[in-house]
């Protein structure tokens, strides 16, 4: 009896929640067909806002805008975070290691306003002093990337932990350099985590708008502050339409890698097997 | 060979690489922000004055920006200033947010590290999927269905709940809905992440000893998964105190919260030495919990 009831409870209590999670954007994806302005009343099907949407310059320019920043960003978040998570997990001593880790880890736990009002003052020191940088694209850049590497950090680090170093050392054994070594054994073994965090650097970066905000000069401006703007001036549907195509292509891009870990995996384990039975054959003929 | 003694390459490299990065764009420029916090506002074209002045050698440190956040017109308390007000109200709201994420996902966390194995890793992706989609756009979404001619108002008028609309855009149930909303999955997944962890054996030894299942709950369940409680509490607390976005989308003109401040000091009133010095006094804010946190963190070790 008491099992039962837990056992209702929770599958209750799942369906509530899911539900929570999931209506708003199951709201989004109807209302982006309505043929309507209306909020609350489907009147029939229409491609109408799609259509709007295609035609709206500062959305298309700002997508192609997040576009570039949030490619750059992904790539330099995951170069810099392959580096941060290697010192971390490798260097355990050297000169100024408390701070290092503080400074890796802090844009975690900082507020984004505060991330993105110190780097703008930075710019604009650096503006005065050397007439460089506009605040533009770069400036953006710069401020997801710090935001980027930290989370891209923490990633690689657990697989850079959990990673069996004796690959390594049977390598150096065998002559490798250490450059090889790490080419050849270290990068590959952990190249899931460094592509996981390029795609978590990525989608952060295609979706902040609070340090856009603070960092984007006149005239660029990021699709997640284009939309920004229009969402405070009330309800539009045309921002749901987009809102449905980037659903559509988060869910594609997050299931595809899903199941490309999961085969990976499978196939690890697969090779793993096949390597333990030639062994085992191998011992068992003399 | 000693793992430490490997020969790696480049050592100076590999750490000088990120540390320059950080140094420069995370450590230089939140000296700046401290450094402007204490100098006077600047007039005409220049937004700050320079702390030295290079014609009589004399040092100009300046407290007044942090005065100023608690100075109030005649009469009235300090605890009562615009600013004061903002920061007590952005605690608030994360305290509240925290709160309510706590009491939907313990038991949401709870029921997936009980399910089965093989189901898990789909309901977790199920909890990510929104999470990976833009944070604006479904902050954006509650708009729609929290107006008063939206989808909420018109099917509890058609359920009979209410005759006339009720108005929760841009109050507190929409600040609230909306944050709690979004950070949902910052709870869920710690708390996951301790509770699967946890050796569900261990409440069948004490129902066996005749506790009730409220009893064991409390006594076994919530003391193994203090950690992840409190992880969740601080990722949830932490980002709430600065929110910008969902105030400015869902609240009103009364649910105005700190992050909104400082952007009006730097941007409309221009003022970059007070907005300066109310990031500095946010930051502070924040650490002290977090400060607890890792010391609490630290004795669990």
């Amino acid at each position: 009896m008491k099992q039962l009831l837990e056992k209702h409870f929770g599958k209750f209590w799942l369906a509530l929640v899911y539900g929570f999670l999931y209506i708003p954007l199951f709201f989004m994806i109807v209302f982006g067909f309505n043929s309507t302005r209306q909020d609350a009343k489907f009147t029939g099907f229409s491609l109408r806002w799609y259509e709007a949407l295609m035609r709206d310059n500062r959305i298309v320019d700002g997508f192609f805008v997040s576009l570039k920043v949030a490619a750059v960003t992904g790539v330099l978040s995951a170069i810099l975070a392959t580096f941060a998570a290697f010192v971390l997990v490798r260097y355990r001593r050297f000169l100024g290691r408390t701070v290092f880790s503080g400074m890796v880890n802090a844009p975690l736990v900082m507020p984004e306003v505060i991330i993105g009002l110190s780097l703008l003052l930075l710019a604009v020191g650096s503006q005065n002093a050397f007439g460089w940088p506009d605040r533009g694209l770069l400036t953006i850049i710069a401020g997801h990337t710090l935001l980027g590497m930290a989370y891209g950090m923490v990633v690689i680090q657990s697989r850079l932990l959990e990673m069996d170093r004796s690959i390594e050392e049977a390598a150096m054994d065998l002559g490798a350099r250490p450059h090889q070594v790490f080419f050849l054994i270290t990068l590959p073994n952990i190249f899931q985590a460094i592509l996981a965090a390029f795609l978590l650097a990525f989608t952060l970066s295609f979706d902040d708008v609070v340090i856009a905000e603070f960092l984007s000069g006149p005239g660029v401006n990021t699709l997640p502050q284009v939309i920004f703007g229009y969402a405070r001036r009330g309800i539009n549907p045309t921002i749901y339409a987009a809102a449905t195509l980037l659903i559509l292509t988060v869910t594609l891009v997050i299931v595809s890698y899903a199941i490309w870990v999961a085969r990976a995996t499978r196939k690890r384990e697969r090779e793993i097997q096949a390597a333990t039975r030639a062994e085992m054959a191998a011992l068992s003929t003399p | 060979m000693a793992l430490s003694s490997l020969p790696i390459p480049g050592k100076r490299f590999v750490i000088g690489v990120p540390y320059t990065w950080l140094f420069v764009f995370f450590l230089l420029p939140f000296l700046i922000l401290t450094y402007i916090s204490f100098v006077d506002m600047g007039s005409d074209i220049s937004p700050f004055k320079p702390i030295w002045d290079p014609v009589s050698g004399v040092l100009h440190i300046k407290y007044e920006n942090y005065l100023s956040i608690f100075r109030t017109e005649e009469g009235a308390p300090w605890f009562q200033t615009l600013y004061v007000e903002a920061y007590v109200r952005s605690i608030w709201y994360a305290l509240v947010t925290a709160v309510l994420c706590l009491l939907i996902g313990y038991p949401f966390s709870y029921f997936i590290a009980r399910s089965a194995p093989s189901v898990r890793p789909a309901l977790l992706l199920m909890v990510m999927l929104p999470f990976w989609t833009s944070f604006l756009l479904r902050v954006y979404a509650w708009k729609g269905l929290l107006a008063e001619q939206g989808v909420i108002n018109r099917a509890m008028m058609a359920v009979g709940i209410i005759d006339e609309p009720i108005r929760m855009l841009y109050t507190d149930i929409s600040m609230l809905v909306g944050m709690t909303y979004v950070y949902l999955p910052f709870m869920v997944l710690p708390l996951y992440a301790t509770l699967v962890k946890m050796d569900f054996r261990l409440l069948e030894a004490a129902y066996d000893l005749g506790t009730t299942p409220f009893k064991a709950f409390w006594l076994v369940t919530v003391p193994l998964s203090k950690a992840g409680v409190i992880a969740g509490f601080m990722l949830v607390f932490i980002p709430c105190v600065g929110e910008f976005v969902i105030p400015s989308l869902l609240g009103g003109p009364e649910n105005l919260m700190i992050g909104r401040v400082v952007w009006d000091e730097m941007f409309t009133a221009n003022d970059w030495p007070k907005a300066t010095a109310l990031a500095v006094t946010m930051i502070a804010l924040i650490i002290v919990p977090l400060a607890i946190y890792y010391h609490y963190a630290a004795e669990e070790k």
